[in-house]
């Protein structure tokens, strides 16, 4: 039996579960698709007292688009149904490219939205996504309910704004600009895997082919999504030409702060940074040249 | 609330009712519950793919779910794939490549490859290669498996044509 002992409920609706997440604080421990969690209970890094399964919830598993043309997933939606979504596809190419990037298709058989936001592991794709795009965070606890942006829900390593007796409920994603250019690519030491330095990137082109609005953040180089702030003050007004191509690259490499594992070490994920964050840039602006959607 | 709690599920077609701790995994519960050791345990944290089976027709890690999850669940494990002493003809084509050595990791290969190619009935190489990427070998090596998913596709294939 790997899991320290816990009490475990299924609650089966939104109300019982606040209930008990407000009953029992910080003892209680969201589950949801678990492939965070249980790895960690597994061997018992965490040993939560009380278990709250929701996956007996109905309602929250659910991807909509919004009247100006955004996206509202709830926070149950299995990752491989974001995956196989048309309507993501259709209205948010660059999450629909992030989904392979995830984990493997077994993991994202069980793997939720909701949980890999919560869980925040600074190495993840999905947290980096919510701030590079700006979506909005609903959370709800008993007799209320409260939306935090992206920027704001991301505190630290493996922390959120999420309070003791708060549950994430569904994520906005914005409308989605036609035309943007974007790109998301990370590396790992196996295809699934975290990624040891990642990046994702979204950008305008105008009319003669300059850059603007460009936001890059970087993922697996601190302890939470890293937003380049010195992008588009370097990259506005320009084209992408080897020389500005080099700014940004070193810009990325002397601006992410990473720490050393055993996977690699500091300085090797600020190279690597730089050098993603130049092949995002690149390969983003050929995808909207060849007018490709995905 | 309670640390123990009964579950019903069905495995491989067959009706299950057992009482069982809540902290148990599906894993454990398949092996130590059922009797059914065709399903294997590497690493115990999602990484290995060995203890891969179908939830509800999914491909998962059964390790990262409780049994308690897998109430009233519909589960199907390696040993679901032969009919009898008839085998399946993914396994045919394990053993016609030589894609299995010391078969540690083969019960894990064959469930995802079970589910792979139900959703990807033609796959490219390249993409076989993507779909066992999370599940590990350490002795066969993974070009004979991937030869052997390859081969399966098209076996199966020609079964469904046949059927036609």
């Amino acid at each position: 039996m790997k899991p320290a002992s816990f009490d475990y409920f299924a609650p089966t609706t939104l109300d019982e579960t606040l209930e008990l997440l407000h009953e029992y604080g910080d003892e209680a421990k969201i589950l949801a698709g678990g492939q965070s969690l249980m790895p960690l209970m597994n061997l018992r890094l965490a040993r939560p007292k009380i278990i709250v399964d929701i996956n007996r919830l109905s309602g929250f598993d659910q991807i909509a688009s919004t009247a100006d043309g955004g996206l509202v997933i709830g926070a149950l939606t299995r990752l491989r149904a974001v995956e196989k979504s048309a309507l993501v596809r259709e209205q948010n190419p660059l999450l629909a490219a992030a989904m392979p990037l995830i984990g493997h298709f077994q993991i994202r058989n069980r793997g939720t939205v909701g949980g890999s936001l919560a869980h925040a592991d600074p190495a993840a794709e999905l947290p980096a996504l919510a701030v590079l795009l700006g979506c909005e965070f609903s959370l709800a606890r008993t007799g209320g309910a409260r939306v935090v942006t992206a920027a704001d829900f991301f505190l630290g390593y493996m922390a959120t704004a999420i309070e003791p007796g708060e549950l994430l409920t569904e994520i906005r994603f914005p409308t989605w600009r036609p035309g943007a250019a974007w790109a998301m690519d990370e590396i790992a030491r196996r295809k699934g895997d975290f990624a040891l330095v990642g990046v994702a990137l979204n950008a305008e082109l105008d009319g003669t082919a300059n850059l603007r609005d460009v936001a890059i953040v970087m993922f697996g180089v601190g302890g939470k999504p890293h937003r380049i702030e010195s992008a588009d003050s370097i990259l506005k007004g320009r084209r992408v030409e080897p020389a500005v191509l080099r700014a940004l690259g070193q810009a990325v490499a002397e601006e992410v702060e990473p720490d050393s594992d055993i996977h690699a070490s500091a300085e090797y994920r600020k190279e690597v940074g730089g050098v993603l964050a130049r092949r995002a840039l690149e390969s983003a602006l050929a995808r909207s040249k060849n007018g490709v959607k995905h | 609330m309670s640390r123990k709690q009964t579950i019903k599920l069905t495995v491989n077609g067959r009706a299950f009712e057992r009482l069982v701790e809540v902290r148990m995994t599906l894993a454990d519960f398949i092996r130590q519950e059922l009797d059914l050791t065709g399903t294997h345990l590497g690493c115990e944290h999602g990484v290995c793919g060995a203890c891969t089976v179908l939830f509800n027709g999914e491909a998962v890690r059964s390790c990262l779910i409780l049994a308690v999850q897998a109430d009233g669940a519909s589960l199907h494990t390696v040993e679901s794939l032969a009919d009898g002493d008839e085998l399946h003809p993914l396994q045919r084509a394990f053993q016609d490549h030589h894609a299995l050595q010391c078969g540690f990791c083969t019960p894990g290969f064959l469930m995802t490859a079970r589910a792979f190619l139900k959703d990807k009935p033609l796959p490219t190489r390249e993409e076989v290669r993507e779909a066992i990427s999370g599940n590990l070998c350490r002795c066969t090596g993974y070009q004979p498996i991937i030869d052997a998913i390859l081969q399966a596709a098209q076996d199966l294939r020609g079964l469904k044509e046949h059927a036609k």
